[in-house]
């Protein structure tokens, strides 16, 4: 696998949704739609280009979500952006509904998922919103970096119904290129390995990758796996399975009915294989984003451990 | 209007009445007090307001009718099975197994329902957004979006009211079934609404009020507010919970229970002497 190897350039998964619609902007029927946040969710830019086609919707994130549903009704792309917590807590309901039982092709875009928002603490955190989306049906891309946030981005203006997009707020290092494959619904293998599979999505994926390095010292050799998209790419996850005999899933979520869920029930009906779970079992909390990483075992190193006794499992 | 289309879309209103009784009883479950009281309204906007065509449901500038509250939507089903979206006949699968015609409104622009609904409060935003994208497509179709007076009661209408109003949506039209009823009791015991037209005054909309059981004021209505160029307008359709049946009208009772076979067999009796002196 093609990765960019040096991981020193730091950048924002939601800078990602920014540059991916400012580049989506040529298509006519792209639309971006907005709740009182386009310096935040990065779609200031959009608007500014292309004003006609930006709607602001206020603090009304219910209306911000119905409004799309309308316009997707009517054979607009629209792009529904706020932060996770509003998007997918806030505005459940019309996800459901006007959404997802209506079939209307919204794009939700949320920024600022997971613990790494750090200071402004556990009400803006969001960790189940993979769980609530995945419920609805919804294909649901966690991206793993800035580049990746962009491509899955310009990716899903051609995705044929809704999608919902995670990004995070905080900087973080980008591990893939130009050359990185990247499709909607199929998981890349960022690493070889035969001891153990690390299964993970968004920001775990780097975190994994350092992992993998902890434990290739300690003579176990890890398989990391991309796993951006849910509904899973079942296939490359129980060939990792069968081959690697243990696994290890992480995730900047709830343990519950995030990918952490979703493998466990694969592996449970396809191929029972010993699994530890990384992700969070607690709101979070005010802090910096590392040392909510840290408070709630989402670090390369935590992982290793997981890993280490996932394998003595086998 | 003249005569004639006047007691052409009273007669419909009363046609709409013996499908919604028809429906509700056969499905043994259902809500026929506000579908009755619709069906004035449903008669206008489908035999004389709204520009649309059966035989072409995807054609891109039909106008566009969005039920923001899905529990009566036997009066829009009748209305569209009447307009020949599909055969009368499909209306007797209403609330059954597999049916096209789900106790809630599921979307399916092909047989005419714009929108999924039930949960309330939803119809307006997506009528905002519909507004949104015919002005992209600089198209004259109109939007009509049907709501109820107990559904004011969720905050997101109100939501969508500041954006219509926000963005000038005059393609947009609101109707709402005043019938003061809710599920639990009248609206003004149970979540007090007014002053209603004040509220919708106050959001910037255009208000109209309209005897929402008279086809001419209906009718009228809607056509005022086509001439409307820079609000959206509300208008407030004053009507009775299940008229046309006397043992269901303004009975709170009647909002959400299915009539037995004497109930039901009473009510079409009522129906049918009223359209034989029309």
């Amino acid at each position: 696998m093609k990765l960019n190897s040096k991981f020193t350039e730091k950048k924002a998964t939601r800078d990602g949704l920014g540059d991916g619609l400012l580049e989506l902007g040529r298509n006519p029927k792209v639309v971006v739609l907005c709740a009182d946040l386009e310096e935040s969710t990065k779609t200031k830019a959009f608007k500014q280009k292309h004003p006609k086609r930006f709607f602001e919707a206020g603090v009304a994130e219910m209306n911000l979500v119905g409004m799309a549903a309308g316009l997707a009704l009517d054979g607009y792309i629209p792009f529904a952006t706020t932060f996770a917590v509003f998007g997918t807590g806030l505005a459940y309901g019309t996800v459901r509904q006007s959404v997802a039982i209506n079939k209307a092709n919204v794009k939700l875009a949320c920024t600022h998922a997971g613990v790494t928002v750090g200071e402004d603490g556990e009400t803006h955190q969001m960790l189940e919103d993979v769980s609530l989306m995945t419920g609805l049906g919804i294909t649901t891309v966690v991206p793993c970096d800035y580049l990746e946030a962009k491509r899955a981005t310009i990716a899903a203006a051609s995705w044929p119904g809704s999608l919902y997009l995670r990004f995070g707020r905080e900087k973080t290092p980008i591990i893939t290129d130009a050359s990185t494959p990247f499709k909607i619904g199929e998981a890349e293998i960022f690493r070889d390995g035969s001891d153990i599979a690390i299964i993970a999505n968004g920001i775990e994926v780097f975190q994994a990758l350092e992992a993998a390095k902890i434990l290739k010292t300690k003579g176990v050799s890890a398989r990391v796996i991309n796993c951006h998209t849910l509904p899973l790419d079942e296939k490359t996850v129980l060939k990792a399975a069968r081959a690697c005999g243990a696994i290890v899933t992480a995730e900047e979520h709830s343990i519950h009915g995030g990918l952490g869920s979703t493998v466990s029930r694969l592996l449970a009906e396809k191929a029972p294989t010993p699994t530890e779970f990384v992700g969070t079992r607690s709101f979070g909390e005010s802090g910096t984003a590392s040392q909510l990483m840290e408070r709630h075992g989402l670090t390369a190193p935590y992982i290793a451990r997981v890993a280490a006794l996932a394998e003595s499992r086998k | 209007m003249q005569e004639k289309r006047r007691r052409r879309l009273e007669r419909i209103a009363w046609e709409l009445r013996g499908d919604i009784v028809a429906m509700v009883a056969n499905a043994k479950s259902g809500h026929c007090g506000g579908p009755l009281g619709l069906a004035e309204v449903f008669s206008v906007l489908y035999f004389h307001s709204m520009r649309h065509d059966a035989k072409k449901p995807l054609w891109r500038e039909r106008d566009r009718l969005y039920l923001s509250n899905g529990h009566v939507c036997a009066v829009l089903y009748a209305a569209l099975a009447r307009s020949g979206y599909f055969p009368p006949e499909e209306l007797l699968s209403f609330r059954k197994l597999g049916s096209r015609l789900q106790g809630h409104p599921h979307r399916n622009e092909r047989i005419g329902i714009e929108t999924t609904a039930g949960m309330l409060g939803q119809g307006l935003s997506v009528s905002v957004g519909a507004a949104l994208a015919a002005r992209l497509d600089k198209s004259k179709r109109r939007v009509y979006c049907v709501a109820s007076d107990g559904e004011c009661q969720e905050g997101s209408t109100w939501e969508a009211a500041m954006a219509a109003s926000n963005y000038n949506l005059s393609n947009l039209t609101l109707l709402i079934d005043y019938n003061n009823v809710q599920i639990s009791g009248h609206v003004s015991e149970v979540m007090r609404l007014e002053p209603f037209a004040a509220k919708w005054k106050a959001f910037g909309w255009n208000v109209l009020e309209a005897r929402g059981n008279d086809v001419e004021s209906v009718a009228q209505a809607i056509e005022k507010a086509k001439l409307e160029k820079s609000r959206p307008t509300a208008i407030i359709c004053r009507t009775t919970l299940g008229k046309g049946v006397s043992f269901m009208e303004d009975n709170p009772e009647w909002h959400g229970k299915p009539p037995d076979a004497e109930q039901a067999r009473r009510a079409l009796e009522e129906i049918s002497e009223r359209l034989e002196k029309l």
